[in-house]
């Protein structure tokens, strides 16, 4: 009999995901000692902490990767390279910006106690391991953890059918999605006799496959997976429902948090542990990415409900940020990483906005509600323009560098014409956030009530407005420090 | 060499004023002075920049006040502006575009974001007249949208978020094209040379690339330029964007930004792809000829005076394009000239329009009789205008388009031959038009319009000024396009001659 061997544990690789987990346990106990009316100043406090230890840790693993190179511990499961740095340090910064969101809507919405926060940082732990991962089972792990959190928050508010209703599509769906994707991963092990991603890469590099069926199925299952989490058309009839159900802070980390993790987790199973089998998935990948982008643009244009709206939205942002995966280089995992690092800030400042106009119930999410909110508010109505020309894209944006990195990419890997059809989704595109950002200068009927803007919100909304001008009037340091992560990309 | 610190100002300068004019906006007329006072800055300094401009800085071709600061390696971004004779008469244009824009097409409903717009767009157009990078050219081609696009939904006519979104959405489209062109260029490039991802036009420039992709290449190319001059039949958004965007509007779209498709055409698509001219002239050429002829055609059958200005503009916009891919320097030279003198005239008659909106509620023609009568001086400055636009020797436009048709006779003359009926079908659309609103007695609310004001003249003195001097004596300013237009066409000449 062999005595258990303990793998080593680098615990400087494993700092974020322990903070976020054990910030939430603190809380967990904290909640019960101190009164509900105290409890949400002490979870966002908490997890505003956490947050900020999430990004600093970031900065000395991005000192400790430069310094030492790529490393792998616990068994080669989890990876430390400047590619999970810079998905920790998104993470990290979206779930700060979060937090403040959701103080502010509880504060409003009445609800007391620190589930919210609780919940939401249990998630992030989540998609902190998938920017990790470097094991099948270990990305499993962090999207079930990332998921879990997840189906709770969509119907954490309960005096909304579409909320229940919302978490139960999610639940279901997200499900089967995660059914799918083990069994994908169960069919990669049979394969190739492991999950770990470099000993699969190592495999496919050594070895011919004579009868790949059961290499391809997995493959498909885990991509069936991943194309489920982010919301990939024609995996996304969740998307809309879930995104106009759940309450709006929560909507905003599901379009930041989760398309970090899984797209980093994508990335690492596509191009590094598949890399070989780069001519197999392109192909499924192009039809994917051309029906995601259109799709999403398309069905956009005749949604009235916000929410709905900047569902689609997000859909056709997916696709824009499969386009770098697609590409299977080091070029496009810059890219998309690119993409998933700026797109976050926005999209959480967006559905910020969303909150706030939103109103007390969460309800007012009509396209109506926004007539004239420039008008009123230049500030806030002017926020949010930014804020939807950077999603679509218009130069000076950091949105405009997102779009044109993976369509470089695209490019560079011989895909003109997907590039092509992409960017002709992005004008589709443009017809709604246009029409969006025109109603709110719109000068017909005049809603008098005055929205107000609580502090955390505001800051929230300002750090998405200052990275979407400044990283677009600037983006130099931004790409460099992508492109450098990206070199130290494992293997 | 001059310090390139003067595009530098006068791209900065109109966004300073744009800032400024959004914060006095509280003080009644503020932001308007503010906006009038940055633009004659702006028109002064490119005045300047005009005298000073050299063309033979050695080592630049025809370049001068060049620089380049490359700000993102990986992204291949850099700011590079320089300026040779073809921009440098783009860059007066662009500021005395605005400066006439702002003084003769006020707009009073929130004048503070009209003119802050107004001054972005003129930025944005003046740095891509200056770009001598291929990417930030686009950028900044691209950057137009933003502010034309508000500027037409929040201060056009009825039809004006439907007319502001079909403009977006085709110029965008085109753009798509460009922006995939750009980056596959640039990859070429690189692997090529080995080296970094730039954009740099003389870097492309210099490129070899085979005749298939170059052919291309400049399909794509010129595809976002053929939407953005408009060249038929990529023109279907003109006529509605023309007519329901605001006077200001209108005459920022056709006398300038159509000019960035077209220099677009002439700079890049022409500059970069020499290989590919020789099958793509005959293409582009008969598009341009058909242009001519269905824009006059259609003119004739307008019943609204301000499409069929931009009806007319279709047809006028075919004579530079005609004149720029002629291949010959005649023809180049008259296009790049009739690029200016098209822009003035269209200044011209969209303000006179304008003005007689003002009085009238209406831009229909049977609206409109007799306006001689109650009107006379306003009559005149548009007869000296539609003149010009005629072609009546003497005055500008007869110089620029009698340039385009020498030269397209020398290369091409069959369509020459056809593209000069448009030069007749101009004279009947217009005099007929001019017949039915201005000849005749005066009717009902016609007979009481008052006659141009005093502000209004000293609008128009200006554009009636260049018309004249430009007819008489253009050659100041031929003598600063024709080296540089020179040098391109000998650029793509030897390619194209041995094909």
């Amino acid at each position: 009999m062999t005595a258990l061997v303990i793998p080593s544990i680098h615990y400087l690789a494993l700092l974020p995901v322990l903070t976020f987990f054990g910030a939430s346990l603190v809380l967990l106990v904290l909640s019960a000692l101190v009164s509900d009316k105290v409890a949400i100043n002490w979870a966002t406090g908490v997890t505003a902490t956490a947050s900020i230890a999430v990004m600093v840790y970031a900065a000395f693993q991005w000192a400790y990767v430069a310094h030492h190179g790529a490393s792998t511990t616990v068994a080669h499961a989890i990876v430390l390279d400047g590619f999970a740095v810079v998905g920790t340090f998104a993470i990290g910064a979206a779930m700060l910006m979060s937090a403040f969101v959701a103080h502010d809507w509880a504060v409003r919405e009445r609800i007391a106690g620190a589930d919210f926060h609780i919940l939401a940082l249990a998630s992030s732990a989540g998609a902190l391991l998938m920017v990790q991962a470097n094991d099948l089972i270990v990305i499993f792990l962090g999207l079930e953890i990332l998921s879990i959190g997840l189906y709770v928050l969509v119907g954490f508010d309960r005096h909304r059918s579409k909320s229940d209703e919302g978490a139960l599509k999610y639940f279901l769906l997200g499900g089967f999605a995660s059914a799918i994707f083990i069994y994908g991963v169960a069919l990669m092990y049979g394969a190739t006799g492991s999950t770990n991603l470099s000993s699969i890469a190592y495999f496919l590099s050594e070895n011919v496959v004579l009868r790949p069926g059961l290499l391809y199925a997995g493959g498909g299952l885990l991509l069936i997976g991943f194309a489920f989490k982010v919301a990939a058309v024609p995996f996304h009839a969740w998307s809309p429902d879930v995104y106009e159900g759940a309450p709006t802070p929560v909507t905003g980390v599901m379009a930041s948090i989760v398309k970090v993790g899984a797209f980093a987790a994508l990335l690492r199973v596509l191009i590094s542990a598949l890399g070989t089998q780069l001519d197999t998935w392109r192909p499924i990948l192009f039809a994917l990415i051309i029906l995601t982008c259109v799709v999403g643009a398309s069905v956009a244009l005749v949604q009235r409900n916000v929410k709905r709206l900047l569902a689609y939205s997000s859909i056709n942002q997916a696709g824009f940020m499969l386009l770098g995966v697609w590409a299977g280089t080091p070029r496009g995992a810059a890219a998309t990483l690119f993409y998933v690092l700026t797109y976050a800030p926005v999209v959480i400042a967006t559905f910020a906005v969303v909150t706030l106009v939103g109103g007390k119930g969460d309800e007012r999410h009509s396209i109506d509600h926004y007539r004239g909110l420039a008008r009123r508010q230049p500030w806030l109505g002017g926020a949010l323009a930014v804020l939807l020309l950077s999603q679509l894209g218009a130069p000076l944006t950091v949105g405009f560098y997102a779009k044109f990195t993976v369509l470089a990419a695209t490019i560079d890997s011989g895909g003109g014409a997907l590039a092509l059809v992409a960017l002709l989704s992005a004008a589709i595109a443009a017809v709604f956030y246009l029409r969006f950002a025109l109603t709110l200068y719109d000068d017909g009927e005049v809603e008098s009530t005055r929205i107000h803007v609580p502090w955390l919100t505001g800051g929230a909304i300002a750090a998405g407005v200052i990275v979407a001008i400044l990283f677009g009037i600037w983006p130099g340091p931004l790409a460099t420090w992508v492109q450098h992560a990206t070199l130290l990309f494992l293997p | 060499m001059h310090s390139s610190i003067y595009l530098g100002v006068l791209i900065v300068m109109p966004l300073v004023g744009a800032l400024i004019s959004m914060l006095v906006r509280k003080a009644k007329n503020a932001s308007y002075y503010v906006g009038v006072a940055s633009a004659a800055v702006e028109f002064v300094l490119a005045i300047v920049v005009a005298f000073l401009y050299n063309d033979h800085v050695a080592g630049a071709g025809t370049y001068d006040f060049m620089t380049r600061h490359v700000l993102s390696a990986p992204l291949g971004l850099a700011y590079d502006v320089g300026l040779d004779g073809i921009s440098l008469l783009m860059v007066v244009l662009t500021s005395l575009v605005l400066f006439l824009a702002l003084l003769g097409a006020r707009e009073r409903r929130r004048e503070a974001s009209f003119v802050g717009w107004m001054l972005a767009l003129t930025s944005f157009t003046m740095a891509s007249f200056v770009s001598h990078d291929v990417l930030e050219f686009f950028i900044f081609f691209e950057l137009t949208l933003v502010p034309s696009y508000f500027i037409i939904a929040n201060w056009g006519g009825l039809q004006r978020a439907r007319a502001a979104l079909k403009f977006f959405i085709y110029t965008f489209s085109g753009s798509a094209f460009l922006l995939i062109g750009i980056l596959y260029l640039g990859f070429v490039h690189q692997h090529q040379s080995g080296g970094i991802l730039t954009f740099s036009y003389s870097a492309l420039a210099n490129t070899p690339i085979s005749h298939g992709v170059s052919v291309w290449l400049f399909i794509a190319f010129a595809l976002a330029f053929a939407v953005k001059s408009p060249i038929w039949p990529f023109h279907t958004w003109s006529p509605i964007t023309y007519a329901e965007a605001p006077t200001g509007g209108s005459i920022e779209l056709s006398a300038l930004l159509a000019k960035l498709g077209s220099y677009g055409l002439l700079r890049f698509a022409i500059g970069l792809f020499p290989l590919a001219l020789p099958d793509m002239r005959p293409v582009v050429l008969t598009l341009a000829v058909i242009g001519i002829l269905y824009g006059s055609l259609v003119a004739c059958a307008t019943p609204d005076l301000k499409r069929l200005v931009a009806y007319s503009s279709l047809a006028q916009m075919g004579f530079i394009t005609l004149g720029i891919m002629s291949g010959s320097v005649i023809g180049t030279v008259g296009g790049v000239l009739l690029m200016f003198n098209h822009g003035v005239i269209t200044i011209g008659f969209f303000l006179i329009i304008g003005f007689i909106e003002q009085r009238r509620g209406s831009y229909q023609i049977k609206d409109l009789t007799g306006l001689q009568g109650p009107a006379p001086v306003l009559a005149a400055l548009f007869t000296v205008v539609m003149m010009a636009s005629i072609g009546l020797p003497g005055l500008s436009g007869f110089v620029s388009e009698f340039l385009i048709l020498i030269g397209t006779f020398a290369t091409h003359p069959w369509w020459g031959a056809v593209g000069a009926t448009g030069v007749i079908a101009a004279a009947a659309y217009l005099l007929w038009a001019y017949q039915r609103a201005f000849h005749g007695k005066a009717t009902g609310a016609n007979a009481s319009i008052p006659d141009a004001t005093t502000r209004e003249r000293w609008v128009l003195v200006p554009v009636v000024l260049l018309i004249v001097v430009l007819g008489v004596f253009p050659k100041p300013v031929l003598d600063r396009i024709t080296p540089s237009v020179d040098q391109l066409v000998h650029h793509v000449a030897p390619t194209a001659a041995t094909k």
